[in-house]
């Protein structure tokens, strides 16, 4: 029973940061039609961000995390910008090649800028666990898990409760009819793809800290947002949230009582499970197969 | 025209352990002849119906694991303790069975997921890919997961009456790709140039059309995937044979991008983009290590595949046929359409 408790302390941190990553591949992959390869890498990005700033040139440990999310919020316009806004109209394939370029680059400039060598964060929070019970819990990923909720409902309100969200949703439902009344096709792309690359960054800013920082750190990171936003159902924020924990819940007990090797293999089982017997998602209301 | 230019480039390839001495560069042409056939298969998903894998390299590892675990034996532990034990084959049966199980698994895979498109294909096959890549990594009993398959014996081959033939030299093994790779070429050729072709480019050009005027869409796209997963598998076992060991990386998803990217600068959907893109981008890395290090190759790939993606879409080879057919179209009247699936 402590054991189960324990693991379900854990799909609760890690799930709300898997939940991050899924509603920004979310909703590029919804508005944009893009299938977004650099998700994972702007996930890295966003850790080696916060070493750059926090370590490298000392700023506060919380500072350091806004700004890296900043910086992964400029890095999204930029990508978005010089890549793909040229893009336009190109099939699905064409420019999911081009991400695929993109994500070759950013992770062996990673490779070749900070070394192979993982590099670990260290943070202002006590080094002991807060045990409660007989569930210990470090008061970092508990900073974690508050900060991840706060950045959820930061985007969950940005989506519905803004005139940039609404735009937003209206360009996922029908991107002529937007254009047609006045929506700036153009800008909303940018927005989104910058909103969800700052998303990915702060998740990897989050869990940087937590584990270590390494060039690879993002190749499992895209492939699980996809796991989390095809379970989701397509474009919807719910969905991707709840997606994020219930891939968390899978690993956490795939590795807790299956086998600690096939943790990663979780994430690829329901994507397949997923797709062959229920493609729209779990979540989905509109279908979307096209 | 055509058929000359393919004579003159096979007698060109044949011709390469003749004058080219230097074993780094005769072990570069082998893995990229090895790549090239894996990228050929590829192509016929890819290019002639459509369809985006993206983890086309687990047909490729099933293929090598499979070819080097039926030539090395094994003894392994079922769940409910049915124990199995296989004894050592001649390798050239494992070649043959790698190709089947590869094609086994591509009608599977298949079977299973062409009931999705388009983005969700791609996804669907990584995963694949993926688990498998893990099983490869933890079923240590079977594949020794992280220490890898070693001492993997070199393709032989039986002749009754004459005895045996061994592929250990790396002469030999540059020719035994090269056979494959014709073999393969014939083979993608004649099912592309026949009325089950045909209907898969049906189905790449207008799906909806395709299923109107009666096309199996099902039926013809599992047909292409058995194909497919069956030559990959046969590279995958000539490369289990030809490096003597195989670890889980055989499964690395930067494999499947190599073929993606060999398929997309060569031209996909004709059948000589993934030879020449394949042998681009099979020698930039012994072009490049001169001076620069493994991650500045990876980043100038990386660069030169979203170059390829904007300046050449469509691909060098059917960019060259259509500057052949604006230059030859003043002397010669031929019809353009003809020509566009015979592509040397």
């Amino acid at each position: 029973m402590t054991e189960l408790l324990q693991h379900i302390v854990n799909t609760l941190i890690l799930g709300s940061t898997y939940a991050l990553l899924g509603i920004g591949l979310t909703l590029i992959f919804g508005i944009m039609r893009v299938v977004n390869f650099a998700h994972g890498e702007l996930y890295s990005f966003g850790a080696y961000a916060l070493y750059f700033v926090g370590v490298m040139l000392g700023l506060n440990f919380f500072l350091a995390l806004i700004v890296a999310v900043v910086l992964g919020c400029f890095a999204g316009a930029l990508i978005e910008v010089v890549l793909l806004r040229p893009m336009r109209g190109a099939d699905i394939d064409t420019t999911m090649l081009v991400m695929i370029g993109a994500m070759i680059v950013m992770q062996n400039g990673e490779q070749f800028v900070w070394g192979g060598v993982a590099k670990s964060v260290s943070t202002p929070f006590p080094e002991l666990p807060l045990v409660v019970g007989s569930i210990s819990v470090s008061w970092l990923r508990l900073f974690v898990f508050c900060a991840a909720l706060a950045l959820i409902g930061v985007s969950y309100l940005l989506i519905n409760r803004t005139k940039l969200g609404k735009a937003m949703r209206a360009t996922f439902q029908d991107r002529d009819a937007a254009a047609l009344m006045g929506v700036n096709i153009q800008f909303i792309y940018m927005a989104t793809f910058a909103i969800g690359s700052s998303l990915a960054a702060a998740a990897g800013a989050l869990l940087g800290p937590v584990y270590v920082i390494s060039p690879q750190m993002g190749n499992l990171a895209s492939l699980k947002a996809f796991a989390i936003v095809i379970l989701g159902g397509l474009g919807s924020i719910g969905g991707a949230t709840i997606g994020g924990f219930l891939l968390a819940l899978a690993e956490e007990l795939g590795a807790g009582y299956v086998s600690s090797g096939y943790r990663d293999a979780m994430g690829f089982l329901i994507i397949i499970a997923v797709l062959l017997f229920k493609p729209t998602g779990l979540f989905a209301r509109a279908e979307r197969i096209g | 025209m055509n058929r000359l230019i393919r004579y003159v480039a096979l007698a060109a390839f044949a011709s390469v352990p003749l004058w080219l001495h230097d074993p780094y560069l005769l072990n570069a042409f082998i893995t990229t002849g090895i790549l090239i056939i894996a990228a050929m298969s590829l192509n016929l998903l890819l290019g002639y119906t459509g369809q985006l894998s993206l983890g086309h390299v687990a047909f490729f590892g099933i293929g090598a694991y499979t070819s080097a675990l039926v030539s090395l034996g094994f003894d392994v532990e079922l769940i409910g303790g049915i124990r199995v034990v296989h004894e050592p084959w001649p390798v050239w049966t494992g070649f043959v069975i790698g190709t089947l199980v590869a094609a086994l698994c591509g009608y599977a895979v298949g079977k299973l997921s062409f009931k999705v498109r388009g983005a969700y294909f791609v996804i669907v096959t990584i995963s694949f890919a993926e688990v498998v890549r893990l099983i490869a990594l933890n079923w240590v009993e079977l594949t020794q997961g992280p220490l890898a398959l070693t001492s993997i014996p070199p393709m032989t081959l039986g002749l009754p009456g004459v005895g045996y033939l061994d592929f250990y030299s790396k002469q030999s093994n540059y020719y035994l790709v090269l056979a494959v790779l014709v073999v393969s070429y014939i083979v993608i050729q004649r099912l592309v140039c026949s009325r089950v072709g045909r209907a898969m480019i049906a189905l790449k050009e207008n799906e909806s059309l395709a299923v109107s005027v009666g096309i199996d869409v099902t039926r013809y796209l599992v047909l292409a995937a058995v194909f497919s997963a069956g030559i990959a598998g046969a590279a995958g076992s000539l490369y289990a044979h030809y490096l003597k060991i195989i670890d889980p990386d055989v499964f690395a998803f930067l494999y499947t991008v190599t073929m993606v990217i060999m398929v997309i600068s060569g031209g996909k959907g004709t059948l000589a983009g993934p030879i020449v893109g394949g042998l681009i981008f099979g020698f930039i890395p012994v072009a490049a290590r001169s001076f620069a290090t493994p991650e500045i190759q990876w980043i100038l790939y990386g660069l030169l595949m979203i170059i390829i993606v904007f300046v050449l879409p469509k691909g060098i080879v059917p960019a060259i046929e259509k500057w052949f057919a604006a230059s030859g179209a003043r002397a010669d009247p031929e019809p353009l359409q003809a020509k566009m699936h015979d592509a040397p």
